[in-house]
């Protein structure tokens, strides 16, 4: 298990190269979620803001 | 087959499909992953020449492939939208854009992380990394361009022109190994001719190509949805989903 980690002296090089890789994979993974989690919400709320208002125009013609 | 085509290029019909192929595409993906690592670092013997050291191949030629692969697409889908105004081709475009920078700052990081221990040094102007860097520069003006100009289809076409231009570069990278003398190894896989790699070496390779591929098309995938969401967030389809998320 030991030498597995060492990579025959290469350890920094190689498990940084895989470690970075990692990050970015995830990075564009999570990117995307949030981007959409963000537009719905924002989008929702704008909805909402205009329904209110449409109902209080409606109120008081 | 035209049909087809023309309901695809609906955002509205690729959004609920892209919906249904996205779980697919992550769990063969993590498959293809998985088996690549588990052979490329556990299973896969140490290079007579390199030691251990070369296993950095098992992320760098998948990552610097797909550099290639990805702004292929994205100059055909900036080609597409330009001559027929298609608005998914301007989503994939766009899309693809962080997508392929993400590969080209995976491919140069790693093979600076391999260059220092084989050839001592973590760059040099060599032809292959001098026109892989302009590859990054390309995908970043494209992605400037996208976020410089307000509006969405404005902006898709002059990127599009920026990245078509640059297609110039692709062959550049491709054949620099051959067409100069350069630090950088000559290809051992895309090329004519059985590969010059061992099974041992070559089986972790392709199951990362895949795997890699798997991921682009992925996140491609999500990146499109939320473009798609962003482009027609006055639409009544869009209006409706908000009402009912899913």
């Amino acid at each position: 298990m030991y030498e597995f980690f060492q990579m025959g002296g290469y350890a920094f090089y190689v498990w940084t190269s895989y470690g970075l890789a990692l990050i970015i994979l995830l990075a564009n993974l999570i990117i995307p979620l949030n981007r959409k989690r963000t537009l719905l919400r924002n989008l929702a709320r704008k909805l909402k803001l205009r329904r209110q208002q449409h109902d209080h125009t409606d109120e008081n013609p | 087959m035209w049909a087809f085509l023309q309901k695809l290029s609906s955002p509205k019909y690729f959004y609920t499909l892209a919906e249904t192929l996205i779980p697919w595409l992550g769990w063969s993906c993590l498959l293809f992953m998985l088996a690549g690592l588990y052979y490329g670092l556990i299973v896969a013997p140490p290079d007579y020449q390199q030691g251990d050291s070369y296993r950095i191949m098992f992320i760098h030629v998948p990552a610097a492939w797909m550099s290639m692969l990805v702004y292929m697409v994205m100059a055909l889908a900036g080609g597409i939208s330009l001559i027929w105004r298609m608005k998914l081709a301007e989503v994939i475009a766009a899309s693809s854009a962080p997508l392929g920078a993400s590969f080209t700052v995976l491919a140069l990081v790693t093979g600076a992380l391999w260059g220092k221990p084989m050839w001592g040094t973590w760059w040099v102007w060599d032809a292959r990394l001098t026109s892989e860097l302009i590859l990054l520069f390309l995908y970043l003006g494209v992605i400037a361009l996208n976020s410089a100009i307000d509006d969405k289809r404005t902006a898709s076409r002059a990127s599009a022109v920026l990245a078509l231009v640059g297609v110039v570069n692709i062959p550049i990278i491709h054949y620099s190994v051959t067409w100069w003398n350069t630090l950088h190894q000559g290809a051992t896989v895309t090329k004519l001719g059985a590969p010059s790699i061992h099974l041992s070496m070559l089986i972790p390779l392709l199951l990362m190509a895949i795997a890699f591929k798997l991921y682009y098309g992925l996140t491609l995938l999500m990146q499109a949805r939320c473009e798609i969401l962003e482009r027609e967030r006055n639409t009544h389809w869009v209006l409706e989903l908000v009402d009912n998320p899913r």
